[in-house]
């Protein structure tokens, strides 16, 4: 099959791009795909801990460009995940010290042997924003219902229009349901409604996210509410119709009866 | 008690708060572009007829019936006639 370029960004940080990245990846691998995830937030770097791949990092992106050793020698394989593979990127160095042509180069060599690439981008609109779209054939913008993160978003989707990325997906993290019913957080229709590119996922707010942080394990395909999110997520990107998660499990029967009477 | 009888729910805050924050930021219009287009319609405007210039107001909105990525933004012009024959 083609090997299909995603970038994961979002404009905001800490709204989950690298957890987005981290289990979208993972849960491919475990679909039986080949997958090379590259962190791209230079001096920043957090996908290596997420993953649990932190202590077995030698060489990263910065010296695949400069030249310092082949892409494959910086290419980290997951033991856990056959077809896995991460390239970590530089905590010493900046955003300046890759440009977007090689980001390209680098793309296009690793495209002949993985099914996808995908790209965590780091927060902000600048530089390093600038060389994680440079090869991308598609986004996955990640934004949670509030109001900081989803304006950041809309000048994300903006910029991503005007780099020619057609193919852009939304993926909304941490919803709460409860809040939701309450009339107090915007709902996953909402926010489709004002941002105003396709849905891809909504992931609900899950304790269990921080517990697979903490043991560099991505909580995929668990089963837990998150968990089962992101393989959904990772089923629509393959082009699969997915059912939405029945979100309202666990909600109490008075808040739904009392958001019912506020909607009348 | 209250809470039921509460006005407006933050999220339809946010989401009235959102619509208009976002039209501004798309168009990417400045403070200092839109006065230069304020004085130029006033000064067309003035040729014809005789208008309150201290209270015109000019912003850029969208039309009521669309939301999202495809609303086409309009310019849209309060400019209160003193008086419709020339001085």
């Amino acid at each position: 099959m083609e090997c299909e370029v995603i970038v994961v960004t979002s404009g905001k940080g800490g709204v989950g791009k690298t957890t987005t990245s981290a289990n979208v990846g993972t849960g491919l691998a475990k679909a039986g795909k080949k997958v090379c995830l590259i962190d791209t937030d230079i001096g920043l770097r957090n996908l290596d801990v997420v993953m649990g791949l932190e202590n077995r990092i030698v060489y990263n992106l910065v010296d695949v460009v400069e030249g310092n050793c082949r892409v494959k020698q910086a290419l980290i394989r997951d033991k856990k995940n056959p077809g896995l593979y991460l390239m970590p990127s530089a905590q010493t160095k900046d955003k300046s010290a890759v440009t977007p042509s090689q980001m390209i180069k680098v793309i296009e060599h690793l495209k002949e042997q993985f099914d996808y690439i995908i790209l965590d981008c780091p927060a902000g609109i600048e530089q390093g924003f600038q060389n994680a779209i440079a090869g991308a054939d598609r986004a996955l913008v990640v934004t949670t219902p509030e109001v900081s993160s989803i304006r950041d978003a809309d000048r994300i989707i903006g910029l991503l229009e005007a780099a020619g990325i057609a193919k852009m997906d939304l993926v909304i993290n941490r919803i709460r349901i409860e809040m939701v019913h309450r009339g107090d957080m915007m709902s996953s229709s909402d926010v489709v409604d004002i941002l105003g590119i396709p849905l891809i996922g909504i992931v609900p707010d899950d304790e269990n996210v921080v517990v697979s942080t903490n043991q560099g394990v991505p909580l995929v395909g668990e089963n837990c509410p998150a968990g089962l999110a992101y393989a959904n997520i990772v089923e629509r990107i393959q082009g699969k119709d997915v059912p939405y998660l029945n979100l309202q499990k666990g909600v109490s029967f008075f808040t739904k009866l009392s958001s019912l009477i506020k909607k009348s | 008690m209250r809470l039921f009888f509460r006005k407006k729910n933050s999220c339809q805050v946010a989401k009235d708060r959102l619509k208009i924050l976002l039209i501004s930021d798309r168009v990417n219009c400045s403070p200092e572009m839109m006065e230069l287009i304020k004085t130029d319609i006033a000064k067309v405007i003035s040729k014809y007829m005789q208008i309150d210039e201290e209270k015109m107001e000019i912003q850029i909105n969208t039309r009521k019936e669309n939301t999202g990525r495809n609303s086409k933004p309009v310019l849209y012009a309060n400019i209160p006639i003193v008086d419709l024959q020339k001085k």
